[in-house]
C-alpha cells in the first residue's frame, strides 16, 4: 500500500486523527523535539485546527477551495487529509520533508484496516487499537529511512 | 402500463444457487469484506454474553456448524473415499487438507501434548480471522479465534472424534503471539483408538 518511491525522510513529528465533529481521536508524538502537551490541550489544540481549516475554506478567494492542505511555518510542516468520510488526518513534520500526502494516505489505509475492522472500537471515540500503533510505527519507520 | 421485472440486458449471471459448485480453487472471498462481517458478529456475540468466556463460547458454537459443513465439502471435493478413523490422521486432515480449504495454507504447527495423551495442539501464528482485531487491554484473555476452535471442533465430532477445543493465546520467548488450539478428545475416542492400534 505505501508507495515508497515517492517518500523520502525528513523527520515526522506528531500525528493527529479527528472525527467527522471534530474531536480528537487519536494523537502520537514520534520526535523528541514534538511538543509535549496535556491530553487535554491536544484535544482542544486538534479542534481548533478544525475549525481553522473550515474557516480558511470559506475565505477562500477562489470558489469550490477544498479545506486546509498544507502550512507551512520555519520550524515545521503541516499536511492535512481528509478522508471521505470527513476523518482528518494531520501530521507535523519537518522543514522540507517531501511524501506525506501520500504518507497521510497510507495511515488512513491502516486506520480503515485495523481500526474499523476491529470489534472493540466503537466509532468517533478516541482509538486505543494495538496492532494500529505498531503498524503506524512500521509505517514510519519504513519512511524515515 | 405494464412493470416489467426482468434485469437489465448484461452479462447473464445465473442466481447464485443455481450456479454449479466451483472447483474450490478460484473461490476466494475479499479479506475486507469478511472482517467486516467477522467484526460485527463478535459485536453481536458481545452483546448478548456478559463474560470473555461466555463471548467465546458463542463464537465457538456458531463455528461449530460450520465446522460440519466445510468437512462434507472438502471431502467432497477432495474426492476422499476412505474416511479416517484414527486421531492422527483426521489431525493431519484438520491441520493441512481443511485448513488450506478454510485459509489457503496449512496450519503451522501441529502438535501433542506429553503429558495427556488425549490432547493435541494445533498452533496458527496469525489466525486470519484475528489479523485486524486488537483486544483492549480489559480482555486479556480473549481470543476471538475461538470461532476457528468451533470450526475445528464441529468437523472432529462430525467425523466421529468429539472432543472440545479451545482456542489459546501464546506469549512467546520474543514477545511475538500465537494462537494455539488445544484439541481434547472424550475418553471414547481414546478407548478406540487404543484397540484399534492394540489389535
Amino acid at each position: 500500500l505505501a508507495p515508497r518511491a515517492a517518500m523520502s525522510g525528513g523527520r515526522i513529528l506528531s500525528l493527529y486523527i479527528n472525527n467527522k465533529s471534530g474531536g480528537l481521536i487519536y494523537q502520537r508524538n514520534f520526535a523528541p523535539s514534538a511538543a509535549t502537551l496535556r491530553d487535554n490541550d491536544h484535544m482542544m489544540l486538534a479542534s481548533t485546527f478544525n475549525s481553522i481549516a473550515l474557516i480558511l475554506k470559506e475565505l477562500a478567494p477562489v470558489g469550490g477551495s477544498r479545506p486546509l492542505q498544507t502550512l507551512e511555518a520555519n520550524g515545521f510542516v503541516l499536511w492535512s487529509y481528509d478522508s471521505p468520510t470527513n476523518l482528518k488526518l494531520f501530521m507535523l513534520a519537518e522543514p522540507g520533508t517531501q511524501g506525506l500526502d501520500l504518507l497521510l494516505k497510507s495511515v488512513y489505509g491502516l486506520y480503515t484496516d485495523y481500526v474499523l475492522k476491529n470489534p472493540f472500537y466503537e466509532l468517533d471515540m478516541p482509538v486505543h487499537c494495538a496492532k494500529f500503533d505498531d503498524r503506524l510505527m512500521r509505517l514510519l519507520a519504513d519512511f524515515t529511512r | 402500463q405494464e412493470f416489467s421485472m426482468s434485469a437489465a440486458p448484461g452479462p447473464s449471471r445465473q442466481n447464485i444457487v443455481d450456479r454449479p459448485l466451483g472447483k474450490g480453487r478460484q473461490d476466494f472471498v475479499s479479506q475486507s469484506a469478511f472482517s467486516h462481517l467477522f467484526s460485527e458478529f463478535v459485536q453481536y456475540c458481545q452483546a448478548k454474553a456478559s463474560t470473555a468466556s461466555e463471548l467465546e463460547r458463542k463464537l465457538e458454537d456458531a463455528g461449530a456448524t460450520i465446522g460440519v459443513r466445510v468437512l462434507e465439502l472438502v471431502n467432497l471435493r477432495d474426492g476422499k473415499t476412505r474416511r479416517e478413523t484414527r486421531m492422527l490422521g483426521m489431525l493431519q486432515y484438520v491441520h493441512t487438507t481443511l485448513w488450506k480449504a478454510l485459509f489457503g495454507k496449512a496450519a503451522d504447527g501441529l502438535e501433542k501434548v506429553v503429558e495427556n495423551e488425549d490432547e493435541f495442539m494445533i498452533s496458527e501464528n496469525e489466525p486470519l480471522v484475528n489479523q485486524f482485531i486488537s483486544v483492549p487491554s480489559n480482555l486479556p484473555n480473549l481470543n476471538c479465534a475461538a470461532f476457528v476452535a468451533g470450526i475445528i471442533r464441529g468437523a472432529l465430532e462430525s467425523a466421529g472424534f468429539p472432543g472440545s477445543v479451545t482456542a489459546h493465546t501464546v506469549t512467546l520467548d520474543t514477545g511475538a503471539q500465537r494462537t494455539v488450539f488445544l484439541v481434547k478428545f472424550t475418553p471414547e475416542v481414546l478407548a478406540r483408538e487404543k484397540s484399534i492400534s492394540g489389535a
